[in-house]
């Protein structure tokens, strides 16, 4: 009865929608179009248009030399490890992390506290996850005095590296870890204990059931969450600012030192340049990220 | 799935009673990365006696997996506990929060209540935009432009790909033009921070549509005489309610978190001030980041729970309420 009403209201539906002219429907897209236009196509526009100009707006390639620079070179190095090795870390705590979770039930209270847990570290920490590790491992932070009252070491004794990149490493991997959870999480629950079963009633053993199906199954999601790990790290700029105010070892402060001053490296348009630089890197980041993403919904449905 | 478990689908259309439809309400998107929920696996509680397939692990390693990460994760939150109690001549008070709210400090902390005004102005605004920018549009287009569907959601989740830094280097001459015409007051900003929170809001508002059938709803309410307005509002809102409201909580906390866009354009927001207040007084910016990283946690908590509520109410089938 339902699906003859529904057939009723479509056939009136498609009546209506052949006598009306649409154009004040188009009409209707033109704000957000507007302004999508304006601030998202115009910003990325400019930032990737930019590094290609001069100071006086003729086009030259000129600029693009900036990227052989040692100094840039470097910062991109440091901004690839530190991605690399971050999300690598991230991606297998996490993924032990999501595993346990589901000892839970979905939708129980602890797997929606790990869920809000996991969506402020991840997403919303920033400048507040520096702060944390300042009073963490800072100068007169709680585990560095517990380390040198209580053990004598002195965990600085080669200087403060916690405001350089190595100092980067454990703030990253803090919103790494929950990263990974809030996106492998999903498709670990989404195994079928079906599947389990199936492999015990045909005579295999549970370690059968992880090499042979949960393992392969689960193979591109781990990947496709490791990519977006990657491209998190990477494009991450308020805790690394928050914690180094003067450096500028990984890209997206060597944007801020070119924003802020005029010329870099005797340079124009630097911040432009490197912007390109990330965008590349980005793109062929989050390129991957997809076509793994699409294998890996295949098992999702 | 949420087809099969509707009752009374033409009903619902009727302007004056919104209200049954909202049982397919959508899951709140949780600020997942992949949208795709797994299906409540009826299976897990093993109440036929027969193999105990489960794949969840075993209570034990459960909870040593969950006791070492999260003694981890505890550490640096509990550090700044721990740092913001300490006395400034040794021992421990409270004498950090109370300077808080000493009118005496007024000038010393306040930007952080310049800050904190700026970001409530902008959370408001980004607010707007998506209720009435970005949920207009996607109703259209579903009703509309079925086959913008795709190009809309590659467009709203583009800006997870674009990192904030990069933006701010194309932001910078447009807000010095937005400066000219209408000043750099701070809630401008929400313009650029609309577009940031464009995927968390997308696809929180897009998993509501999926779950209601727009079009039978519109229709319905437009052959009983309704106009375009009261559908919108009588009948197409109040269906999406779980949907609108995760989106906006979770444009909040995106909002209140932002530091990269604020600090490069110079433009004050909670995050900006907490960052100035830091090199002063350390205490009180870490007070206030425990403050807000709470306040974050139970905004995301608050969704998560609304999302729960309308998925059970999806998925146990409606008893009819004669």
């Amino acid at each position: 009865m339902t699906s003859a009403v529904h057939a009723g209201v479509g056939a009136v539906d498609s009546g209506r929608r052949r006598r009306r002219a649409p154009a004040p429907a188009v009409l209707g897209l033109l704000p957000f179009g507007a302004y999508v236009v304006v601030f998202l196509a115009l910003p990325t526009g400019i930032a990737l248009a930019s590094g290609l100009f001069t100071a006086d707006g003729a086009f030259t390639l000129d600029n693009l030399a900036a990227l052989t620079d040692p100094v840039i070179l470097g910062a991109f190095w440091n901004s690839t490890w530190l991605s690399f090795l971050t999300a690598a870390i991230g991606a297998v705590v996490g993924a032990a992390l999501s595993y346990a979770m589901l000892g839970f039930p979905e939708g129980g209270r602890a797997r929606a506290i790990v869920d809000a847990a996991s969506g402020v570290l991840a997403q919303f920490g920033g400048v507040m996850l520096a702060f944390a590790f300042i009073a963490t491992i800072g100068l007169q932070g709680v585990v560095t005095l517990l380390l040198q009252d209580a053990f004598g070491i002195d965990i600085f004794a080669d200087g403060a590296w916690i405001y350089e990149l190595p100092g980067l490493v454990l703030p990253y991997v803090y919103f790494q870890v929950p990263l990974m959870v809030i996106t492998f999480l999903p498709a670990l629950a989404g195994l079928k204990p079906q599947w389990l079963e199936a492999t015990l009633t045909l005579g295999g053993t549970r370690a059968a059931f992880w090499r042979k199906v949960g393992i392969p199954v689960l193979a591109p999601s781990f990947l496709a969450s490791f990519l977006l790990l990657i491209a998190n790290a990477f494009s991450s700029y308020a805790t690394a600012a928050a914690l180094s105010s003067q450096g500028s070892s990984i890209v997206p402060l060597q944007i801020r030192t070119a924003l802020t001053s005029e010329t870099v490296l005797g340079r124009e348009n630097v911040a432009g340049v490197l912007a390109l630089g990330m965008i590349v890197i980005m793109a062929v980041v989050m390129t991957l990220y997809a076509l793994v993403q699409r294998r890996a919904a295949r098992w999702q449905a | 799935m949420a087809g099969l478990t509707r009752t009374g689908a033409p009903s619902t259309g009727m302007p004056g009673t919104p209200d049954a439809a909202a049982s397919a309400a959508a899951s709140a998107a949780a600020p997942t990365v992949t949208p795709a929920a797994p299906s409540p696996s009826g299976a897990r509680a093993p109440r036929s006696g027969r193999v105990r397939a489960t794949i969840a692990p075993r209570r034990a390693t459960t909870w040593v997996i969950l006791g070492v990460v999260g003694l981890v994760f505890l550490i640096p939150i509990a550090s700044m506990v721990e740092f913001t109690l300490r006395a400034t001549g040794g021992g421990y008070d409270l004498s950090h929060y109370t300077a808080l709210l000493d009118p005496a400090n007024a000038g010393k902390y306040a930007p952080i209540w310049r800050g904190l005004q700026g970001s409530f102005l902008l959370a408001i605004t980004t607010v707007a935009i998506v209720l009435f920018l970005l949920a207009p549009t996607m109703i259209l287009v579903t009703l509309r432009f079925p086959k913008l569907r795709r190009p809309l959601e590659f467009l709203c989740l583009l800006p997870l790909s674009i990192p904030a830094i990069v933006l701010v280097v194309g932001l910078a001459p447009i807000y010095l033009a937005i400066g000219r015409a209408v000043g750099t007051g701070v809630w401008t900003l929400a313009f650029a921070y609309g577009v940031t929170v464009l995927p968390y809001a997308y696809r929180a508002i897009q998993a509501n549509l999926d779950a209601i059938d727009v079009r039978t709803l519109t229709e319905a309410a437009r052959s009983l005489g309704a106009g375009w307005g009261s559908v919108l509002l009588k009948v197409l809102a109040p269906n999406l309610r779980v949907g609108l409201l995760s989106a906006s909580l979770i444009s909040v906390a995106v909002v209140l978190g932002e530091f990269t866009i604020a600090s490069l354009l110079n433009r004050q927001n909670l995050q900006t001030a907490l960052f100035v207040v830091n090199k002063q007084d350390p205490y009180v910016a870490v007070i206030l980041a425990l403050l807000a990283l709470l306040f974050a946690f139970l905004l995301l908590l608050l969704i998560g729970r609304v999302g729960t509520a309308a998925a059970l109410r999806r998925s146990t089938p409606r008893k009819d309420p004669t």
